[in-house]
């Protein structure tokens, strides 16, 4: 990670958050993200993954710290597509609402077109593009609500690609989906960013997931854990700072799992 | 029966329209709530000797910004500020109404619609306003599909959702206003839904199935207008009845595909 310095597209000092009178959810992250990084986030449930995606997409504002986006202060920062979003949202994606896949993936050009602005030819191209690229073109006239949790996923990356953004933040986006499309979703994220050089930033609490698919990791429970390289996280020591004592690495035919309480987790 | 008919036509366009936004998005207790406050805005009108077609849709356009502010709030179901303003605005209208003991006939055309009271001012009005919500959808019509279909996303990309949100009340607002002269308070709710619910049963696009709502909501209010008319029937329950039947029809098609 010794890019220069131009290559940093976020960017948080002493960022810390909490809600009115609670305790702090995030309290003082300072990290970086480069062009063209695989970030993979871990951390337990409530360790304030979410929260920080939030603050990142400027849903949230934090209560100390400051923030730059692509060298702007968020303050500043306008051009919100170039940051696309695929939110924790398979399975709660509400099966009735009549959208088809184009209309889904076309939503995502509008941060880049602007309001009240009608779509263009070149709109139009970079949504089939998208579509194309997430392997859905098929599905274009196909409601939402009819596809498969995999199959949704990809639509929910198309949209975030029709924007063209520089950077996709992703959400624990495979919950409620099944193995076999799991790792084809891995795989096209690869591809992403390998042949795009697209940065990812991957949102989980799948400890095997990240050590294996990620180039960078950052372990969060309300602080900091650990920001490096991924098999730092077979350290044990980590792992017990960042889930509780309970936690403990067991061997497995596909490597390592974590186990809780001694109970599998399977991906 | 003329006036009836323009008014009709164009309410029956304006009523889905919005009435789609409002499915989508779990609200469609909205119609009727904003119902009952243009009831409470109508026995203000006829209190106070003044059309009631404006003091009604003056009182629910100032009661929108009361309901999207309180929604904004945390602390407060948004179902639960839908049912104080529901059951406020009727209390209102109750207290009113027993104040003025003189318009007791006059204000039952406006619970169940009446055909013969449209007047040529409520039908300029009705025209002038039902174009400027169609076009106001029209031209935001992008934006309220992304912010109906994924509210978090389309903020985090810089949307103005709580404008768009309140936009969609607004407009609800004036359209439920407007078509309580011909439908009625108590009905006006079922032909923004279920016009909607019909076409939602072909599971076509967003678009298709808007277009769809908006040819069956015309459907309705025709055939409901001419059947009020020759039949001596309350308008808004032909309309209603005529809606609910092309449900049931939708169903059936849909079943069998």
């Amino acid at each position: 990670m010794e890019s220069r310095q131009d290559d940093i597209i976020i960017k948080l000092d002493n960022v810390s958050f909490s809600y009115d009178e609670g305790s702090p959810v995030l309290e003082d992250l300072s990290f970086s993200i480069h062009r063209g990084e695989y970030l993979g986030i871990i951390g337990p449930n409530g360790g304030g993954k979410t929260t920080l995606v939030k603050i990142i997409l400027g849903l949230l504002r934090p209560t100390s710290g400051t923030i730059q986006l692509f060298g702007q202060d968020r303050h500043d920062f306008r051009d919100k597509y170039r940051i696309g979003y695929v939110p924790q949202r398979v399975t709660q994606t509400d099966k009735n609402f009549p959208a088809t896949v184009y209309e889904v993936v076309r939503s995502g050009r509008i941060p880049r077109l602007g309001l009240l602005k009608r779509f263009s030819k070149n709109d139009n191209e970079a949504v089939e593009s998208a579509m194309e690229r997430a392997g859905i073109a098929k599905y274009r006239d196909t409601l939402v609500g009819n596809l498969s949790g995999g199959e949704r996923q990809r639509v929910f990356i198309a949209r975030a690609l029709a924007s063209g953004p520089e950077v996709v933040i992703l959400d624990e986006p495979t919950v409620g989906v099944d193995i076999g499309a799991q790792k084809k979703f891995y795989e096209f994220l690869a591809s992403l960013n390998r042949e795009q050089n697209l940065t990812i930033i991957f949102i989980s609490h799948d400890v095997d997931m990240i050590s294996q698919e990620t180039k960078t990791v950052l372990c969060l429970n309300r602080e900091l854990v650990c920001h490096g390289l991924p098999h730092e996280l077979a350290n044990e020591k980590l792992l017990r700072e960042l889930y509780g004592e309970h936690v403990r690495r067991a061997p497995h035919d596909k490597g390592p799992v974590l186990t809780e309480k001694g109970e599998h987790h399977h991906a | 029966m003329i006036h009836a008919f323009e008014a009709g036509i164009a309410i029956g366009i304006v009523a889905p329209l919005i009435g789609m936004f409002l499915v989508v998005r779990r609200y469609s207790l909205m119609a009727d709530t904003l119902a009952h406050v243009s009831f409470a805005g109508v026995a203000l009108g006829l209190l106070l000797q003044i059309n009631p077609i404006f003091s009604a849709i003056g009182l629910s356009v100032f009661a929108s910004f009361g309901i999207e502010s309180l929604n904004n709030r945390r602390r407060i179901f948004g179902e639960s500020v839908l049912a104080l303003f529901l059951s406020g605005s009727l209390a209102v209208a109750v207290v009113i109404i027993s104040l003025a003991k003189g318009f007791n006939a006059n204000l039952f055309s406006y619970l169940f619609g009446s055909i013969s009271t449209v007047s040529v001012v409520d039908l300029w009005v009705t025209l002038g306003l039902a174009i400027s919500v169609f076009f106001a959808v029209v031209l935001l019509y992008k934006e309220l599909f992304f912010a109906s279909f994924d509210p978090e996303l389309a903020e985090a990309s810089g949307l103005p959702v709580k404008f768009l949100n309140l936009a969609v009340v607004v407009l609800a607002a004036i359209a439920v206003a407007l078509s309580i002269r011909i439908v009625g308070v108590l009905l006006i709710g079922a032909l923004m839904v279920i016009p909607v619910i019909s076409a939602m049963q072909f599971g076509k696009s967003f678009k298709t199935t808007l277009l769809l709502s908006v040819m069956f909501s015309l459907f309705s209010v025709i055939t409901g207008l001419f059947a009020s008319y020759y039949l001596n029937l309350a308008s808004g329950g032909a309309i209603v009845l005529v809606a609910l039947s092309v449900f049931l029809l939708s169903l059936l098609v849909s079943k069998r595909n």
